[in-house]
């Protein structure tokens, strides 16, 4: 059996006076799990800590075996930050060469991603002049670079049109079907039906873990919305 | 260190800057010009003064231009979270400091060259030294600026504020470098000031490959501004932090 992907333990990360992650266990499986929870209540502070970027108080987060952060990991980890993290004044074909010479993959792994997000007719387009969905494309064309074990991304369909939502979707899954897991958060209750595990966060806190029908069946809920609202109820 | 990622981000910041057409007529054209000024101003006024004041002139601009560029663009990085996801890829601090070290000591080298030619081809800078010494001399100061300016950009939040250590910390290097008293004859306290500064040992570079033939005491020089880069740039790396709060 599959060991699990990600094991967060007793985390505790505290930004400035405020204690966003007050001490947390979770465990991640292969497949796609999705973060799901209202803007401020420690998603991306938990991604964070997931690819090292974070300083944590107490606990432990071990990824693929190895403590997160750890430099063995800095080529099997993709990630991808809320904003775009992109040069704007580069091509995508440019940025996406520039991080792949320093992931030291192979230069066709480039058009493999550009391809992956739809983007081939903008490869020669400076990236400053794309649209807001567009370069949050090219920020995750290029976690896709040297198809890493596991994608950390945030927020990653925030304001793209539903015809692109459902093929990133798609991609995602296809990704997990080929062995990475995918860990995507989201603020969008109704992005909950397409992962295959749910992680429901509210305060820094996870109130709910399990499959879509699992939380629905257990809530007796119609829709994760709803059984968030009840789960938040019961805990009042 | 990796030259692998040292390369692709020096290759990453030269395509940046040939993106920007201004920025690189600026940084070569602008040299050019100010030294032309300065022949110009004292074209009326006996004595030499370009050939006392020229070569300060040609170790200050790349200081100067590489110290702005790179405190900007080290803190767009910064500010545009790429900082972040580099550091959390498989990218040395140091090699990345090297990379920005290595484009804008590159990018210098031609501004210099420009510089030089202008100064000895044109405006009939009488050098004693060897010529190349002077572009050599230009490029050790532009790898200063670049050091300091990434060593800014970390206490910096915003591109305002960066542009505001300007004033702090070169300035002062400006009045106490030699160029306007000379540096034995500075108060003595300020006299010590200006020998623990390294610009005052960019300029005597230049002022000593002007005025004589005599090589070794522009290669203690040149030693003094590189221990000072190295220096910047390891306390630079010391301020990258791959987890922040």
């Amino acid at each position: 059996m599959m060991k699990n992907v990600v094991e967060v333990r007793d985390l505790r990360v505290v930004r400035g006076e405020h204690e966003v992650l007050p001490g947390i266990s979770l465990d991640i499986e292969a497949g796609v799990t999705g973060l799901l929870g209202p803007s401020g209540c420690g998603k991306s502070t938990l991604l964070r800590t997931l690819v090292g970027a974070q300083r944590v108080r107490a606990g432990t987060v071990t990824v693929l075996g190895e403590p997160a952060g750890s430099p063995g990991l800095r080529d099997r980890v993709g990630y991808v930050t809320q904003a775009a993290s992109v040069y704007g004044d580069l091509t995508v074909a440019e940025n996406l060469g520039f991080f792949a010479r320093v992931l030291g993959v192979a230069p066709g792994a480039v058009d493999d991603a550009i391809d992956a997000v739809a983007l081939g007719d903008h490869r020669d387009r400076v990236v400053a002049r794309l649209s807001g969905g567009q370069r949050n494309r090219v920020s995750l064309a290029v976690a896709l670079l040297g198809t890493p074990d596991l994608l950390v991304l945030d927020e990653p369909t925030v304001g793209l049109d539903p015809v692109l939502r459902r093929d990133l979707w798609g991609l995602f899954h296809r990704l997990a079907a080929a062995g990475s897991a995918v860990l995507v958060s989201s603020h969008v209750m109704d992005e909950a039906e397409r992962c295959d595990r749910l992680l429901l966060m509210r305060e820094g806190r996870i109130i709910a873990d399990g499959t879509p029908y699992d939380i629905r069946d257990r809530t007796g809920a119609a829709d994760v919305e709803e059984a968030f609202l009840r789960l938040v109820e019961v805990a009042a | 260190m990796n030259p692998r990622t040292t390369l692709a981000v020096a290759g990453r910041v030269l395509t940046q800057v040939r993106r920007d057409h201004r920025t690189l007529v600026m940084l070569l054209v602008v040299p050019c010009a100010l030294i032309s000024l300065l022949w110009w101003m004292f074209e009326d006024v006996p004595g030499g003064m370009f050939d006392r004041f020229g070569p300060g002139l040609l170790a200050m601009f790349p200081f100067i231009v590489m110290f702005l560029v790179t405190s900007v663009t080290t803190l767009r990085e910064r500010s545009s979270g790429t900082l972040e996801r580099l550091l959390t890829m498989p990218m040395g601090k140091l090699d990345l400091l090297l990379g920005y070290a290595l484009a804008f000591g590159l990018l210098a080298a031609v501004q210099s060259a420009l510089a030089v030619a202008v100064s000895v081809g044109l405006l009939g800078l009488d050098v004693e030294g060897p010529v190349w010494l002077l572009g050599l001399v230009a490029v050790v100061d532009a790898v200063l600026g670049t050091a300091l300016g990434l060593l800014v950009s970390a206490f910096a939040a915003t591109e305002f504020q960066a542009v505001q250590f300007m004033p702090l910390l070169v300035l002062p290097q400006v009045l106490l470098c030699g160029l306007f008293v000379p540096r034995a004859a500075l108060p003595g306290v300020l006299e010590t000031v200006s020998d623990a500064l390294p610009l005052s040992y960019a300029v005597d570079a230049m002022q000593h490959l002007v005025a004589s033939s005599d090589t070794a005491a522009v290669g203690r020089d040149v030693a003094v501004v590189l221990a000072f880069a190295v220096g910047a740039l390891a306390l630079g790396a010391g301020t990258l932090r791959r987890r922040t709060a």
